[in-house]
């Protein structure tokens, strides 16, 4: 098969430039294999602003992200290639779409569905569509990336003995292996293992760096379940969501190469990114430090840095509080708020991906009762094989007859039948469930983008409740500049007043156009996403159609002829009239 | 009207007696026509008509009768040759309906009739039967006759056919109560018999099996064809959400799936009839040997009754003509009575031994073309969807080509 052939081609390759690697001399400063990029998280850490990187530039180019100083640097460094040269392709991504979509010929499917992997569907579709030279806006991202994870051996483990419950807490770890050819990884091959809780935080710190984009969303928590299903059943399931999950993660243009991911597929031992601490702790924090901020004590002003991630959910109470107000003033105020959401374009468009999702839930339920109700075709086909192979055992045993004989031959002939066409059912069954999937998949998608047009209101609030803070302290400004001028002497604490409040507005200011650059850029990111999006789930959807035709077309023919067969051992039977 | 496999069957068996030479075999063909809903509310009932057609039967000579008759005639008639011809397995009558609701379906009149036509027709194509008075009365007695002679039934014959059956079922139970060992045995000793009681009651599980998941096969089509329906109708709807290519692909998807929807259901009816009828046919037709099997086990235990009584009667006589009482006269007549009686009862017994080994031959024979026809009738469906549906779909394909490259 030509999937398999490529993989051990591509193994005894990597092996070889893998040694190549180590021996190599890694003291490459990393910026120098930067291109120009927007760093997303840059505006945390003060480092990071520089004038080489702009915080918030609108592009966004698919190139290796500057490592985070608060992060723990990786310890893959980058490998310069000693030609100077990309490492090009000379892995081809094994091509899914001749596996799949060979044409039907008769025994040609067993061997097709053993391969697939459970998430064929909307990892692979992307890469597909690429494939088919079909034009693609990231003009770097092209066929030659591969990174292939596979999640495996959960493994029980104990809680460090620090532990409120006496005893300490089991939990489960997966290994996660990575096998890629992309360079930033410094390696071809490489297993880390990692619990639940690490992919929550992963999929937390993805979601804050990512403004505005299209993030796979994770698997559920699924409490509930943890404790209803079997504990095997249930780390099963939640293995193959964790790879599904990975695997889309890698396929995404953008979140590929970022660090976060990185860190979590290579970094051994603890996983070094920020956790997420409880809403309630953040919450607390926020509430201790208000009344300073009312007081005066603490800043009440957002720092420009701060003024990228969003309100909620962080511990600047009185700026949530602001924003709240600024957006009941939106909905409920008199006036229009100074900057409001214009683009037609994009509000046609949000429309649209609400109808769509309805039109998905919709589609996604009726794939659901399709493949139950041949699910139970084939059932029911195979139970009335097996009564007339009982039957036929019966009349053997107990024959008198010659006829009985005839008869027990005919019945033998009719189970036999029925007993194959009931297994085709159930085969074309298992792969119709593999292709309607990709239905659920994209459904899936939908919180993703609600996620990202999300991120887009709420970095509009933001603006939105800048300027209307802005617009009062200047007014402020003012009236204080028209009474102190009418004052011969000059008060001191006046005029210390007024050099303060010329400070707020200024810092401010530098808020409000952070701020708006923030807005801007996740705006683009909904932009070409949307586009990503559309072009992606076309793709997938045709896939979809094609494989679902081609499986019943190649199954029916199959259960035809099981049952022509029939119809010629019975011809004796037939009647003039039919 | 249709003419189902089933009718067409018994138009050959029947056409293998045709009349091309004269001295052929007697045949009579009816037919069980135009079912009309009659009366209303609780007293509503469906009547049918039954036409004589072919025959050269010299009672049935003259115009072709048509007479107007309802299911409880049927049974009136089934009755009085189950207890007129003991030893020959009277063909079934389908069941009266259990559930309230379905009686005046489209479906359940429809397969009725087919039941109901078939039945007169094995007992005009019996070569014993066919003789039978009461056929002739059915097959010509007026409505008024019809309707004074069911009501005027006696005994068992007076009940409904619910209570029919029930006592049907107490028969049943009685002669497995005996077959099993459980009564004080009155039984004849015969191996083979006994083999062949055990092979009834096997094999009335056996069908029974099988003809549920028939059932259960048709309610599967009319399943797959309604998702399939909805499923396309949901496709369509997102097609038209998408829009350009992608949309119009889906669309025909769309269609192709509720086109198919269509050809599921036709097959469903079409099993139900050409195939789970046939196997409830089947059943029927077993239960109705067991009915037989009863039937002979009274007519033993009655012969065997009877001979231990005569042997008694006998001794008395002898014992009274040896001291010369003057009740010999008496006795001799009431010996002579009994004889008589037990004679017949004898013959009664001896003859349903003979019918049903005549009969048990025919049946196995006929059975295996039912089946056979059934098979074949069903795999021929069967093929003919799969067929249609690797059709329907392939034809998409060079659409679902297009769009992709577009």
């Amino acid at each position: 098969m030509m999937g398999s052939e490529t993989e051990g081609f591509e193994e005894g390759r990597l092996y070889a430039s893998k040694e190549e690697m180590e021996n190599l001399v890694i003291d490459d400063p990393l910026n120098d294999t930067k291109s120009s990029y927007s760093n997303y998280r840059s505006a945390m850490s003060s480092s990071a602003i520089s004038e080489t990187h702009h915080p918030l530039s609108p592009s966004i180019l698919v190139t290796p992200a500057e490592s985070d100083p608060l992060l723990s640097p990786p310890p893959y460094r980058d490998i310069r290639n000693p030609s100077g040269q990309r490492e090009s392709s000379y892995i081809e991504p094994p091509a899914y779409a001749d596996v799949i979509f060979s044409p039907f010929d008769g025994d040609h499917f067993g061997d097709v569905n053993g391969v697939e992997s459970p998430s064929r569907n909307s990892d692979n579709s992307g890469r597909f569509s690429r494939s088919l030279g079909s034009s693609s806006s990231s003009s770097l991202a092209s066929s030659s990336d591969y990174i292939k994870i596979t999640v495996s051996n959960p493994q029980k483990e104990q809680e460090a003995s620090n532990s409120i419950v006496p005893g300490g807490g089991t939990y489960v770890t997966y290994l996660i292996t990575t096998r890629t050819n992309v360079p930033e990884f410094g390696g071809p091959e490489f297993s880390v293992r990692r619990r639940f809780r690490d992919v929550v935080t992963l999929s937390d710190r993805l979601a804050e760096s990512y403004r505005g984009l299209f993030i796979p969303p994770r698997p559920d928590k699924s409490v509930v379940e943890s404790q209803v299903m079997h504990k095997q059943e249930f780390v099963e399931q939640r293995r193959v969501a964790l790879e599904k999950y990975l695997r889309r993660l890698a396929a995404h243009p953008v979140i590929k190469r970022s660090d976060e991911l990185r860190v979590f597929l290579q970094v051994q031992g603890k996983l070094p990114l920020p956790t997420t601490t409880d809403v309630a702790s953040r919450m607390l924090d926020g509430a201790v430090n208000l009344p300073r901020q009312l007081l005066g004590e603490s800043s009440s002003v957002v720092a420009p840095h701060e003024v990228v991630q969003p309100a909620k959910g962080g511990r600047d109470l009185l700026r949530l509080f602001k924003e709240l107000k600024q957006s009941m003033a939106n909905d409920w105020g008199g006036s229009r708020p100074p900057v409001v959401e214009e683009d037609k374009e994009f509000l046609e468009k949000k429309e649209r991906m609400n109808e769509l999702e309805q039109q998905l839930t919709n589609a996604s339920q009726q794939a659901e009762s399709l493949v139950k109700a041949q699910q139970e075709m084939g059932e029911t086909m195979g139970e009335l094989g097996l009564a007339f192979i009982k039957l036929t055992k019966f009349e053997n045993d107990e024959v008198v007859f010659d006829s009985q004989k005839v008869r027990a031959n005919e019945i033998k002939g009719f189970a036999t039948a029925a007993v194959k066409a009931s297994r085709f059912y159930r085969e074309l069954n298992a792969q119709t469930v593999k292709h309607l999937d990709t239905l659920h998949d994209h459904l899936g998608l939908m919180l993703a983008v609600h996620s990202a047009f999300s991120d887009r209101s709420s970095a509009l609030l933001t603006v939105q409740t800048l300027l209307s803070e802005l617009s009062s302290l200047q007014s402020r400004a003012e009236k204080l500049e028209a009474a102190s001028s009418k004052i011969f002497g000059a008060d001191k604490s006046r005029i210390r007043k007024t050099e303060e409040l010329k400070e707020t507005i200024r810092v401010t200011e530098d808020a409000k156009n952070v701020a708006v650059r923030e807005y801007e850029r996740i705006k683009e990111n909904n932009r070409t996403e949307l586009e990503r999006l559309d072009r992606e789930r076309k793709a997938d959807l045709l896939n979809m159609m094609k494989g679902f035709v081609l499986n019943q077309v190649g199954y029916n023919e199959k259960i035809a002829n099981v049952w022509t067969k029939v119809v010629e051992e019975t011809s004796g039977y037939a009647k003039e009239s039919s | 009207m249709i003419t189902t496999l089933m009718e067409q069957q018994r138009s050959v068996t029947a056409s293998s007696q045709s009349p091309r030479s004269p001295s052929s075999q007697p045949y009579l063909s009816v037919s069980v026509t135009d079912p009309v809903k009659l009366g209303n509310g609780v007293q509503a009932y469906v009547s049918y008509r039954v036409i004589t057609r072919q025959t050269n039967l010299p009672e049935y000579q003259g115009p072709e009768k048509i007479v107007i008759r309802r299911y409880s005639d049927f049974i009136w008639l089934r009755d009085r040759l189950f207890e007129k011809y003991k030893g020959i397995f009277i063909p079934p009558l389908p069941e009266k309906s259990a559930v309230e609701k379905f009686r005046f379906s489209a479906e359940f009149i429809e397969m009725r009739r087919q039941a109901l036509d078939i039945f007169v027709n094995r007992v005009a194509s019996h070569h014993e039967l066919q003789q039978s008075e009461d056929l002739r009365t059915f097959l010509q007695a007026d409505e008024e006759t019809m309707e004074r002679l069911r009501s005027q039934e006696t005994g068992i014959f007076k009940k409904k056919p619910s209570d029919f059956m029930q006592i049907f079922k107490d028969v049943q139970s009685k002669v497995s109560d005996v077959v099993l060992g459980k009564e004080k045995p009155v039984e004849e000793s015969n191996p083979e018999y006994e083999k062949l009681k055990h092979y009834i009651f096997e094999l009335e599980n056996h069908l029974a099996e099988a003809q549920k998941h028939a059932y259960r096969l048709v309610k599967r089509h009319r399943e797959l064809g309604q998702s399939l329906s909805d499923f396309g109708k949901a496709v369509k709807l997102l097609g038209a959400c998408e829009g350009n290519s992608l949309g119009m692909a889906f669309s025909e998807l769309g269609a192709k799936a509720e086109t198919l929807s269509v050809k599921l259901q036709k097959e469903a009816h079409q099993i139900l009839m050409n195939f789970e009828e046939p196997l409830k046919d089947y059943v029927r037709a077993v239960q109705s040997i067991k009915a037989t099997i009863a039937e002979r086990a009274n007519a033993f235990r009655r012969h065997c009754e009877l001979a231990e009584t005569i042997k008694l009667k006998e001794i008395n006589l002898n014992k009274l003509s040896l001291i010369r009482s003057d009740r010999v006269g008496e006795a001799e007549m009431e010996y002579n009575e009994l004889k008589a009686e037990s004679d017949e009862a004898t013959q009664t017994f001896e003859t349903i031994v003979r019918l049903m080994n005549e009969e048990i031959v025919c049946f196995q024979e006929q059975k295996t073309l039912d089946m056979g026809t059934a098979f074949h009738q069903f795999a021929k469906g069967q093929a003919r969807l799969a067929n249609g549906i690797a059709d329907a779909w392939r034809s998409l394909l060079p659409k679902l080509e297009s769009c992709s490259s577009s």
